[in-house]
């Protein structure tokens, strides 16, 4: 009896879990409904429309697929989605430093911390002070790179003159993708290969050892299969950040030119949505970009099982 | 006898063998190592550098790296020809604010993913998860026009609230919680412990290294953040160090010692949190590595 009583007012404890669990939830919640999930709808309600915020009253016109349909007649914007791809020329490069520097540090070393850290430091620093930075090292006069190609020139008697890296349209794209694997080649990736390298088995190798199988072959045979799942894994995660990347070191270091050949995706956007204020159209590239993140995705997702990745 | 030599001789030119190997990786290692190093040295260099130097070769050759007198007055200008301290201080100010808030909301909401039961739970979670592959660029107009409507374009609130809620930390911290023995929680229930005090007094302890890693990648994150502050940030009082850096550079386009000594204290907070954290660091990029 006195039981029922106090049942009667007092909440049972699935109701008050609920409500702690729903009042735990509530700040990020309002954030992610306030900043993410509805901001994706309006997003896409955008992409359909014709914006005008400057003038008076605000137009907000429905104009079916005419964004989608402009796009995909839009010469810069195929031109700038050719742009993004050259640059993530890139990756593989930086993936295959990653790996071999992995290798090279997976052999027992003194002072491993150490060279861990200094190859991270680009990764750690990437940023605008970098892209400042790399801004002077390509300086087609007194830039440390071409100082140094002239001084190779006059060593081997060649008349050997680097290139105006960022003003010339054939070395814009070169510079930053060689700017990008300083960037990236110790960082994340490396670590990931470090941790995964570790993982392989001991008796794997001393089995191929008794086998007669040389180092080269230990590594194709064993080491290769072995982290290919981190390969995979850092090759789709790259892919992804690449459709998306591109902007802050073109906005520093070129201003997304010469003639518009470092100007990637993202920067395309931000043209469009902030210098223009053409933001239905912005809003349309932005989803082709999520387009093609999301068919990355779907592939990983194959691969792995639903896991999500983080960095 | 014979044989026993030619044992001593094969294991001789293993030994030299392994040696030479050794050394080989170690010139391999070490010469990534300076070219990794060497743009930061050019860095240090330059913002020490008497302008002149900057435009003309220095004999002999070293002084392109070492300069021939230290102009230290190089800090202090760039420090006043563009409102330097304010910058930092913005920086400072709006980054501890994201990363706090950032970290704080996704450990609440994690604990009530990790630990909790009510209805919706798991779809709420998906949805999380599914907004993880949105690019930035997708929320980035409508928030914009959202802000502009509230009038909130040039304001700190702009710059600092739209990133503070993440599905990414709220997923990272949910899994570590995960991976705590409930027993403890379960004997503070018993005790009458509330479910904040459990999460306050029980969790949050137990995850310090996941908390640490978490708000070392956050702020450092949030410190080199550049498109969405210049997007919402119009006067230079206001802005942070990546887009006041963008602005020094529009201005004083070929003052390079200024500008490298401006780089360079952008980034001295970031190398200082990296060097006495990176095993935060590495433990943080191992664990987003392992699948599940």
């Amino acid at each position: 009896m006195l039981a029922s009583i106090r049942n009667r007012f007092q909440l049972r404890d699935s109701t008050k879990e609920a409500i702690a669990g729903y009042g735990f939830l509530l700040p990020n919640l309002i954030g992610f409904l306030l900043f993410t999930s509805l901001p994706v709808l309006a997003s896409l309600a955008l992409s359909f429309m014709q914006v005008d915020l400057i003038a008076y009253p605000k137009v907000f016109e429905i104009v079916g697929l005419e964004n989608f349909r402009r796009l995909f007649s839009d010469p810069y914007f195929w031109k700038y989605c050719w742009n993004t791809v050259v640059l993530m020329l890139a990756i593989p490069f930086s993936i295959a430093g990653s790996l071999i520097l992995a290798l090279a540090l997976n052999q027992r070393l003194k002072g491993v911390v150490f060279y861990r850290t200094i190859y991270f430091l680009p990764t750690i620093c990437s940023g605008v002070a970098i892209y400042v930075l790399w801004r002077l090292i390509y300086n087609p006069d007194f830039g440390v790179l071409n100082t140094l190609i002239a001084k190779l020139g006059l060593l081997l008697h060649l008349p050997l003159e680097g290139p105006n890296w960022l003003q010339d349209e054939a070395w814009a794209k070169p510079a930053l993708i060689m700017m990008a694997v300083w960037q990236t080649v110790g960082g994340y990736n490396m670590i990931l290969y470090l941790a995964a390298l570790q993982g392989v088995p001991r008796d794997l190798y001393e089995a191929a050892e008794i086998d007669g199988a040389s180092s080269w072959q230990k590594f194709w045979a064993v080491t290769w299969p072995q982290i290919s799942p981190t390969t995979f894994f850092i090759a789709t995660m790259s892919i992804i950040g690449g459709f998306q990347g591109g902007f802050d070191q073109a906005y520093i270091m070129t201003g997304g030119g010469p003639n518009g050949a470092t100007t990637t995706i993202i920067y395309y956007i931000f043209n469009n949505f902030y210098e223009w204020q053409r933001m239905g159209y912005a809003a349309a590239i932005s989803w082709i970009l999520f387009i093609a993140i999301f068919v990355i995705t779907l592939i990983k997702w194959r691969a792995f099982g639903r896991t999500v990745h983080y960095y | 006898m014979e044989k026993l030599v030619d044992v001593k001789k094969l294991v001789r030119e293993a030994k030299q063998r392994n040696f030479a190997k050794k050394t080989g990786t170690y010139l391999f290692v070490i010469a990534g190592a300076i070219s990794m190093l060497a743009p930061f040295l050019w860095m240090i260099s330059t913002s020490l550098k008497p302008l002149g130097e900057v435009f003309s070769y220095q004999k002999p050759w070293w002084h392109d790296w070492i300069p021939t007198s230290f102009v230290w007055k190089n800090y202090v200008q760039a420090w006043n020809v563009v409102p330097f301290a304010r910058f930092y201080l913005n920086s400072i100010f709006v980054c501890a604010a994201t990363t706090f808030g950032q970290v704080a909301t996704s450990a609440l909401a994690a604990y009530a993913f990790a630990r909790l039961r009510f209805p919706g739970r798991d779809k709420i979670f998906f949805a999380y998860l599914a907004t993880m592959m949105i690019p930035g660029a997708v929320t980035m107009i409508p928030v914009f026009i959202l802000l502009q409507q509230l009038g909130w374009i040039d304001t700190y609130k702009a710059v600092i609230l739209p990133p503070l809620f993440t599905a990414y930390g709220t997923f990272m911290l949910r899994q570590f919680f995960l991976t705590l023995p409930k027993d403890l929680e379960d004997a503070a229930k018993m005790d009458g412990c509330s479910y904040f005090g459990i999460f306050w007094r029980i969790l949050l302890p137990l995850s310090k290294p996941a908390l640490a890693t978490l708000t070392t990648f956050t702020f450092m994150g949030n410190w080199m953040s550049f498109m969405w502050p210049l997007v919402v940030l119009n006067s230079h009082e206001k802005f942070t160090l990546p887009v006041g850096l963008a602005y020094f550079q529009s201005l004083h386009h070929t003052d390079w010692t200024l500008l490298m000594a401006g780089s360079l204290m952008m980034i001295l907070p970031i190398l200082l949190i990296f060097i006495f954290n990176q095993r935060y660091f590495v433990e943080g990029i191992r664990l987003s590595g392992i699948k599940g």
